[in-house]
């Protein structure tokens, strides 16, 4: 099975095509720059530099964020019009559970996380056993103060990934200060990962289904929400 | 150019708050036309919300794709091109469809035409009325508010543009002050049908050469004249406010459009976009019209309002013409009509 995962959801933009045995290929950037007018050249790139056509892709696999609104939705637009039009299955997987991949060879907890501005970050916990990083406790928005403080009752060692410690490792050396920082290498979310994944996931029953995961309503609409418990 | 060359295309439209797609032959008929609008999710903000709209566009996107294709009963062997919206429009909104777009392009191997949201609604007529040069077109929307002459198929020169709020904008501002429902036009078009024009509200006519509109200063105005009476304790008719102001802005619509359309000696009037469905708008248009003997073209209701049968027919002249984009193109929220001239 060949399998073409897509991720725009965060600053990092990767695509990558592999088998169940192989990564034949993989592009990854993690410079600023607009998703939607690179994301589609390189997956046109990706899929003839690995000598395949559309027609030989059997699955697409996608990161479903959280992160950048806009970001996630180019790269779950993009994937969800192909699967559809080119009738391919499609695997939405966490951009978060993505990273965490990264820890597999680490003995102990794993902690991804993006920074979503305002000392809040999208993160949750993950757990390196028997040769697959599971997640242990769910994706969220959070305060990484508090976030910080519920992870210091763990007893485990603690590996943290993301490009973004530069907002929040004096916190995070603060509170934790016996954790691990991810290395450069480790801390840009790898699109082979996400299709890793998707091999072992059943596909979605209806492609129209797939949305992306914000794990935030959009402000108008909390707004809207708190307005109308005031009333009551 | 030959513009009568044979041609299906497939149009998307995401610019604002409506997820369309549309199968159109020829630039000029409907073979199917979708639109799924998020009006009644957006009316409990008081307007669109872009992050909202763009939420739901991902959400609609294929669906609205496949119903079009399925009611079209075309194989996608019969497509010549995939025509989307490029802007202007709200960039959240308009980057499903392009992305949407270039997927399909490339799975499909077709080719790729950008399409202005404004030539869309002026070949909105083409559906339903062929295209008489040279042309006039008034496009007044909740975005926009121009007079755009057309000296043949592909040819826009924008004469007059709005200044500050578009008309459609001042419609949904005065309707909130009247505790109208969003959007504004419908509620102010059926009270000012009942109501008369009595107060004396301002026209912006700007320079006498202008063909430029404003209409800040009639909307601030109707704010303030509905304020003071709620001051003073009076009770103000609605009607009259509503018919007063739809008047004012009537005037300036339909003076300057007929103004250009003699001094550019045009053989027809185009009027495009959502408030085009204001009943006042319409009948002032018809017997001025009548009155210089210039024929007039206003679409039905339904391709008023953001469609996207009306950029599948923007994207059939773009088709012919040459206007192609590769995997790269991205949404513009400003474009420029002027570049998709010939
Ligand atoms: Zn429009």
């Amino acid at each position: 099975m060949n399998i073409l995962a897509i991720d725009s959801s965060n600053l990092v933009m990767g695509v990558a095509v592999s088998t169940e045995t192989k990564v034949l290929g993989e592009i990854i950037t993690n410079v600023k720059k607009n998703h939607s007018i690179r994301l589609m050249p390189a997956i046109e790139q990706i899929i003839r530099d690995v000598d395949l056509t559309l027609d030989q892709i059997d699955r697409i696999a996608v990161a479903i964020g959280p992160g950048s609104y806009t970001g996630v939705r180019i790269g779950v637009t993009i994937a969800k019009t192909l699967a559809w039009t080119a009738n391919k299955e499609i695997v939405g997987v966490s951009s978060l559970e993505a990273l965490a991949q990264n820890g597999i060879h680490f003995n102990g907890l794993i902690v991804p996380f993006f920074d979503a501005r305002r000392g809040q970050v999208y993160t949750g916990l993950y757990q390196s056993k028997d040769g697959k990083v599971e997640c242990v406790q769910e994706d969220r928005l959070t305060m990484m103060k508090d976030w910080l403080a519920e992870l210091k009752k763990c007893q485990e060692s603690i590996l943290f990934l993301s490009n973004d410690f530069d907002k929040h490792e004096a916190l995070i050396q603060e509170i934790l200060p016996n954790s691990v920082i991810g290395e450069a290498v480790y801390n840009n979310p790898r699109p082979s990962e996400i299709a890793k994944l998707a091999f072992t996931r059943e596909p979605s029953k209806d492609v129209h289904h797939v949305v992306p995961s914000y794990l935030r309503l959009a402000e108008a609409e909390s707004k809207w929400l708190e307005k109308q418990v005031n009333k009551k | 150019m030959n513009f009568e060359k044979p041609n299906i295309i497939l149009g998307i439209e995401t610019s604002c708050d409506e997820t369309a797609a549309a199968v159109v032959e020829n630039g000029t008929v409907i073979r199917s036309s979708v639109v799924a609008s998020q009006i009644e999710i957006h009316k409990r903000f008081g307007g669109v919300v872009p992050e909202v709209a763009s939420r739901h566009h991902v959400e609609q996107f294929t669906v609205v794709c496949e119903q079009a294709i399925k009611e079209a009963n075309v194989e996608w062997e019969d497509i010549d091109a995939i025509a989307v919206t490029q802007g202007p429009g709200l960039i959240g909104a308009l980057l499903i469809g392009v992305n949407g777009a270039k997927a399909l392009a490339f799975a499909h191997q077709k080719p790729l035409v950008p399409v202005h949201h404004i030539a869309g609604h002026i070949y909105a007529n083409r559906l339903v009325n062929e295209m008489k040069f040279p042309l006039l077109a008034l496009i007044v929307s909740g975005g926009h508010t121009e007079l755009i002459y057309m000296r043949s198929h592909a040819s826009y020169e924008v004469i007059g543009e709005t200044r500050d709020d578009a008309a459609g904008e001042a419609f949904d501002k005065v309707a909130r002050t009247l505790d109208l429902p969003y959007p504004g036009g419908p509620g102010i078009d059926r009270l000012a049908s009942k109501g008369e024009p009595i107060i004396d509200f301002p026209r912006a006519w700007l320079e006498p050469d202008s063909y430029d509109f404003s209409f800040s200063g009639l909307k601030s105005a109707v704010i303030n004249v509905v304020h003071n009476a709620k001051q003073k304790g009076e009770t103000i008719s609605k009607e009259n406010i509503a018919a007063s102001f739809q008047e004012s802005v009537m005037d300036v619509l339909v003076a300057k459009t007929m103004k250009a359309a003699k001094e550019y000696h045009v053989e027809q009037i185009i009027v495009a976009g959502g408030v085009s469905a204001n009943q006042g708008l319409r009948k002032r248009m018809e017997s001025a019209c009548h009155d210089a003997g210039i024929p007039l073209s206003i679409p039905p209701l339904k391709l008023c309002t953001d469609n996207a049968a009306m950029i599948a027919a923007a994207g059939s002249i773009g088709y012919l013409k040459g206007d192609r984009a590769d995997l790269a193109l991205n949404g513009n929220p400003s474009l420029a009509i002027e570049k998709f001239s010939i």
